[in-house]
């Protein structure tokens, strides 16, 4: 039987948009909208969706770097909210992000040792000449070569940031990463390195990742379980190829049909029509039916609820009694 | 068919602290018309640079230094930049890859699609407005005589670029040079924009370099192909031959690198080490310090002299293993 690592029940976050002379909260962006998911341990959660559609809010709500707006987070077995300050620091250790842009996320005065070493600094972990042998072997482990530790980022290209970047979060020896476009400024040949190196370390080091992505492809690759997000809302979750053999939501349907295939014979015409509504104007009911070619007449009136087993869809075409 | 474009031996080079950096270095290109060629190679490798040294948009420290660009029976690279600017947005046009860069923050969208109009074609302001709306509607913007009065802050990234097709394709240009014109955008926006891009280039007949990162786009769009990798085109084929059977490693590599839908493969192809910089060219192939046919054929050439272009079915491929034997002997 497989553990949940992380639960998320119900979970929102909300932010305000000001407006108006005295600068109130006019109106809420519900970057994310009642989310409930879970990671088994040792796992892979995918989470995908277009820009905008919460993944990132999502992503560092879970590490507890945004505040919620409601539901909680339990990771494992320990309900977020409720705990001390010092058993929250403690599990900051077990929780590591890797970032998309490892020209922006790494500092350009510190040596890529020092910035390697400085969670051990932080959480004060072992002696010195223990925190230089811990960095040495983590600089090994994402195939860094560790004499390079007295380098400066510029001398390095964006795929040997990255490895730093991983370097950086696993020498505290995390449970879960959340990873958030790990790769998404890199270049193909070199994204290819970075995600086998990903699946080497998760199955050497028993590491949970939340991956989040925009790229369908990459999270076919990478993923157990795939969430399908939009505007705030997990539309669809399904183990990886169920999801990617009948996709049930009509988004998850155009979404997949809209990756350009590297199939010169295979020409498809665009999935969908239409632009994302603006994230703090959304329309009533469902939030996808000003874009969805099945639309009728329940989903204007009401939000479909993420229904069914293990695959589960929001969509009122799931609902036998709504379809008429 | 007839040659829209054709490029013969381009070098663009830029002057750094660290000396010169030849970033085109040499390449050969033609562009029949209609049809859509498209320019692919990873960050680095001059597929920009060769775009924008087509237009002369090359800007200090970089600089044409050879080559002929042969258009409309001029050589553009020949021409004054006052016979390029009336050329530039008429003849020949270009999309880029951030639409709300490229439009004018302060100015209505509608004004500016007009201004075409007006500079190229003489028309009169309430003509050309006239002419700017009917543009809008055509790219697929809703209500397109409001949407004229907007400025780009307003639109979304999907209508930013229309209207930056809108005003490319405006005058029915010969050629049309898109940039990454979809890498800024959602997956689903891509492939609205991809369809409004070759719709349009059908109508008005008009010939297209796509250039961009993405074989998966290329393989959507292209008639022909051709794969830059450190200044220099490696492999230049029809888009069937390219994806049924690439001839030069590097194209190899960087397609078993592409996760695709349905691979069941554990691991990705992956390319060793990375692209050279500009400054520290291998004295043989550039590819050959990451190829691993080299190594499997145990190649010795590679690293000592590097290959010319030879013919391989659809096209061309700079590699020894597809120059005939007695040459690599």
């Amino acid at each position: 039987m497989m553990v949940d690592l992380l639960t998320l029940d119900n979970v929102s976050v909300h932010y305000p948009v000001f407006g108006g002379v005295l600068r109130r909260a006019k109106r809420w962006v519900r970057a994310v909208d009642e989310v409930s998911l879970s990671i088994a341990s040792g796992q892979t959660l995918g989470l995908v969706g277009e820009s905008g559609c919460g993944k990132s809010t999502l992503g560092r709500a879970v590490l507890g770097l945004r505040d919620l707006t409601g539901g909680t987070i339990t990771f494992a077995g320990d309900q977020m909210a409720t705990m001390t300050e010092q058993a929250r620091r403690a599990l900051r250790r077990d929780m590591q992000l890797i970032f998309q842009d490892p020209y922006a996320s790494l500092d350009p005065r510190a040596t890529i040792g020092s910035t390697i070493r400085a969670g051990l600094d932080i959480h004060g972990i072992g002696t010195r000449a223990e925190r230089a042998r811990l960095v040495t072997e983590t600089m090994r482990q994402v195939g860094l070569d560790p004499s390079l530790a007295d380098r400066y980022p510029h001398e390095f290209s964006g795929g040997m940031r990255q490895r730093v970047v991983m370097a950086r979060a696993l020498v505290l020896r995390p449970r879960l990463v959340v990873c958030d476009e790990p790769t998404s400024a890199l270049d193909v040949s070199i994204q290819s390195q970075i995600l086998n190196l990903l699946k080497d370390l998760q199955q050497d080091l028993g590491l949970t990742y939340l991956f989040i992505s925009h790229n369908l492809a990459v999270v076919e690759h990478m993923a157990d379980h795939v969430a399908v997000m939009y505007l705030g809302r997990i539309v669809e979750i399904a183990p990886r190829a169920e999801l990617f053999a009948s996709p049930r939501h009509p988004y998850t349907q155009a979404l997949i049909r809209s990756i350009p295939q590297p199939d010169p014979r295979h020409r498809n015409p665009p999935a969908i029509a239409g632009d994302l509504p603006s994230p703090d104007d959304l329309p009533s009911g469902c939030r996808f039916r000003g874009r969805c070619p099945y639309a009728m007449g329940t989903c204007a009136t009401a939000e479909p609820p993420l229904l069914g087993g293990p695959h589960k869809a929001a969509c009122w075409l799931m609902d036998k009694d709504h379809t008429q | 068919m007839t040659a829209v474009l054709q490029v013969k031996g381009l070098r663009t080079q830029f002057a750094t602290d660290s000396g010169l950096v030849v970033a085109v270095d040499g390449v050969d290109l033609s562009v029949n018309e209609g049809e859509v060629l498209g320019l692919v190679g990873e960050s680095g490798s001059g597929k920009t640079i060769t775009a924008l040294s087509l237009i002369r948009l090359v800007s200090a420290p970089g600089r044409i230094v050879g080559g002929r660009v042969m258009f409309d029976g001029k050589d553009l690279l020949t021409l004054t930049e006052r016979e390029m600017v009336r050329l530039r947005g008429d003849r020949i046009s270009m999309v880029f890859q951030q639409p709300k860069a490229s439009l004018n923050p302060v100015r209505r969208i509608g004004a500016q699609i007009a201004e075409l109009f007006e500079y190229h074609r003489g028309l009169s302001c309430r003509a050309a407005m006239v002419q700017a709306v009917d543009l809008l509607g055509r790219v697929g913007i809703p209500a397109p005589d409001r949407k004229a009065l907007a400025y780009p802050h307003e639109l979304s990234g999907g209508q930013a670029q229309r209207v930056m097709i809108a005003m490319a394709l405006a005058l029915k240009p010969r050629l049309l040079i898109a940039d990454e014109p979809t890498t800024a955008l959602d997956v689903t926006i891509q492939a609205q924009i991809l369809e409004l891009l070759l719709d349009l280039c059908r109508d008005t007949g008009t010939a297209m370099i796509l250039v961009t990162h993405d074989l998966g786009v290329i393989a959507q769009t292209a008639d022909r192909v051709a794969v830059m990798y450190a200044g220099r085109i490696v492999e230049e084929r029809a888009v069937t031959d390219l994806f049924d059977d690439p001839c030069h490693p590097y194209t190899r590599a960087l397609l078993a690198s592409m996760p695709v839908q349905g691979d069941v493969r554990d691991r990705l192809g992956a390319i060793p080490g990375s692209v050279p910089p500009p400054g520290r060219m291998p004295l043989g192939c550039r590819f050959a310090p990451r190829c691993a046919e080299r190594i499997r054929h145990a190649m010795t050439i590679c690293d000592r002299e590097e290959p010319v272009l030879y013919r391989v079915a659809g096209g061309l491929s700079r590699c020894w293993l597809a120059a005939p034997a007695v040459v690599r002997s």
